[in-house]
């Protein structure tokens, strides 16, 4: 059993508020992300968990322990920092095998155990060399290694991809999934990338400043944002932020930009027929803004015309950014599309799946669908 | 004519080695002189004929002779040995604990700590040995040597923990919280990791506690009178100085023989010591 719990947890340096309170559980063999830019407690909540960090208040419990005073030794958990933080006087096996010597395993079991780590990292030949010898991936495979021959209750890691270039995380981000799966423990992940945070977590929490906005799942969490900060924050390029009206005619609705009007679906009428006439921000991801040409026939769409910008060829799909009126936008569109540099394009928009947020901080998404 | 980027960079390495032999030569100069005097003989030393640079007669040993058997030249050595390493030991454990504290733990006014140990290290000896007389006084060590173990660490702990402070800033504080989650206790983290990361640091300030214990001349000067509690330092120039006399001869032998232990260790700690320096300089 290695849930971890966080009842009413906040943190405070000085005057500062760091993480507001807030309560979190994290179930047994979960891949919780903590996601958010930087500087939004993320960091801070992880490294409270791992010890390295006083509560001002609240209780942290891992598994039916409760560890605020415990020191990180006692919490039986293991930690992948940004930096790696091999210890770089000692071979990478020393590395891998400190934590066990301090625990006074036997020799045989510290070898084999390291072994079996080094197996599953590939990382077999390096054993005999030291931190400064290894290239940024090997020394990332030699941190995870540490923390997992310790076999711990929780795995704790501080953005550890950061420092890797694209492709090389990419690789990791798949092995670490892998790895999830192999070991089946309590993984609690910081990262400011939203990319991660969807393709590994099995459950994400969103923080800005010290608060949590969202927990759910990848998929909750991207189409069902709660704000426009969730909303703007998952999804890359970000999702569009228009200012617009939301108006009625002839008992139809429409949500009005200045620049075009949209058709609301009717289904979501009753949602929002008593914002008629209020200021809203409309919220539309780039992947659900198509080429009319190309559109997706079993969805409901409206179109509204846009002069394109630019033009940028992904191969798999086209990404265009477009002026109409005084918005720009961003689509992602068919690769086919005839779309070229200040030509006029007409976009259709995935009307199922726009987003109403209010204009009034905290900005949240107005229920559209039950 | 121009020149290749190879030859540019020759020509300038050779200016700046070019630019070193002046002070080469400067710092050089006295080891020389300490060296043939204590190789010449009395009748030589004195002469005002030929040119002084050589030796012109036949090298002697008379004056080690001298030092080593009609002195108490061994007995002060090997007290200047015993002070030095115990001092050494004393500077380091204070040295290293503090400097740990300050670069690593928060508590109040520790931004300003470092800063201040390192302003006591300005005042001159010359100005503390009188009201260090009063505390040797009532400590009842006056003569003895030991009065020097409480003297000499008020100069080498502030210095050492200032280039140790600027030294463990520069090591991660991950690193510290990895050897915690791994399992380790502050001992454990101090000692198996680091510790040895900062060797070189370390290295830099047992060399600079040593050498100046080692060298160190006004205390012992001011508080040891007898015989055989002296060092090398007040040892060697209270019996080969008589009045107005100069044993040239034996003191540049004395001289000679006390600088073998330092000139051994830097030899052997050069590379660390230069690099503990530079290092702990640049914050």
């Amino acid at each position: 059993m290695s849930k971890v719990s966080l009842e009413n947890v906040c943190k405070n340096f000085g005057n500062v508020e760091a993480v507001s309170c807030f309560y979190l559980d994290v179930e047994d063999k979960e891949f919780l992300v903590l996601l958010g830019p930087s500087g939004c407690g993320k960091s801070t909540t992880l490294r409270m968990i791992a010890g390295l960090e006083e509560l001002t208040e609240g209780n942290i419990y891992i598994g039916d322990k409760l560890v605020n005073d415990m020191p990180p030794r006692d919490r039986d958990i293991a930690m992948v920092f940004q930096d790696y933080a091999l210890y770089p006087h000692m071979t990478v096996y020393h590395n891998m095998a400190f934590g066990l010597k301090l625990r006074k395993f036997p020799r045989t079991e510290i070898e084999q155990r390291v072994k079996e780590a080094a197996d599953i990292l590939g990382i077999q030949d390096l054993l005999e060399r030291k931190p400064r010898e290894l290239s940024g991936g090997q020394r990332q495979r030699v941190a995870v290694g540490r923390a997992i021959v310790r076999k711990p209750a929780v795995f704790l890691f501080d953005e550890p991809l950061s420092n890797l270039d694209a492709k090389l995380r990419g690789q990791m981000r798949a092995e670490l999934s892998k790895l999830h799966d192999q070991l089946k423990t309590t993984i609690i992940y910081v990262t400011h990338d939203q990319v991660e945070a969807m393709t590994m977590g099995t459950k994400i929490v969103i923080m800005n400043e010290g608060i949590i906005h969202q927990v759910g799942s990848p998929m909750e969490i991207y189409d069902y944002p709660v704000n426009k900060f969730v909303g703007g924050f998952i999804g890359s390029p970000g999702m569009n932020f228009l200012s617009a009206k939301i108006v009625s005619e002839k008992s139809r609705l429409y949500v009005d930009t200045g620049g075009f009007q949209l058709l609301i679906p009717s289904k979501k009428n009753s949602f929002l027929e008593s914002k008629t006439d209020q200021e809203v921000i409309l919220g539309i991801r780039p992947e659900h803004i198509q080429d009319a040409v190309f559109t997706d026939e079993t969805s409901i769409t409206d179109s509204f015309k846009a002069v394109v910008e630019v033009v940028e060829t992904l191969g798999a799909e086209v990404q265009l950014n477009v002026v109409s009126g005084e918005h720009d936008l961003i689509a992602r569109v068919d690769p086919r599309t005839k779309a070229a540099r200040h030509q006029e394009i007409e976009l259709a928009v995935n009307m199922e799946k726009i987003h109403i947020f209010e204009t009034e901080p905290p900005n949240e998404r107005v229920k559209t669908e039950e | 004519m121009s020149l290749t980027l190879v030859q540019q960079k020759k020509r300038k390495i050779t200016y700046s080695y070019l630019g070193l032999v002046p002070f080469l030569v400067f710092f050089l100069f006295p080891l020389y002189w300490m060296l043939i005097t204590a190789f010449k003989p009395d009748s030589e030393i004195t002469s005002l004929k030929g040119i002084p640079f050589i030796i012109h007669s036949v090298p002697t040993l008379d004056h080690f002779k001298f030092i080593l058997f009609k002195t108490r030249f061994i007995q002060w050595f090997w007290n200047s040995f015993q002070i030095a390493i115990v001092v050494t030991i004393i500077t380091m454990i204070v040295s290293i604990l503090g400097a740990y504290a300050i670069s690593r733990l928060r508590f109040l006014g520790s931004r300003y700590f470092g800063v201040g140990i390192f302003c006591t290290y300005l005042v001159p000896p010359a100005l503390l040995f009188i009201p260090f007389y009063k505390v040797v006084g009532i400590l009842g060590l006056i003569n003895t040597k030991w009065c020097l173990l409480f003297l000499y660490p008020t100069l080498t702990v502030p210095f050492c923990t200032w280039i140790l402070i600027g030294y463990f800033t520069a090591i991660p504080r991950a690193l510290d919280e990895a050897a915690f989650v791994d399992g380790a206790t502050y001992i454990q983290m101090l000692t198996r990791v680091f510790l040895p990361v900062a060797a070189p640091g370390l290295i830099a300030s047992t060399l600079f506690a040593f050498t100046v214990s080692w060298a160190q001349f006004l205390y012992p000067l001011a508080y040891i009178y007898r015989d055989e509690e002296k060092v090398l330092t007040n040892g060697i120039y209270t019996t080969l100085i008589r009045g107005d006399v100069y044993h040239w001869g034996e003191l540049m032998g004395g001289a000679l023989l006390a600088s073998v232990p330092v000139v051994v260790l830097f030899a052997f700690l050069m590379d660390y010591y230069i690099a503990g320096l530079t290092r702990g300089t640049i914050k």
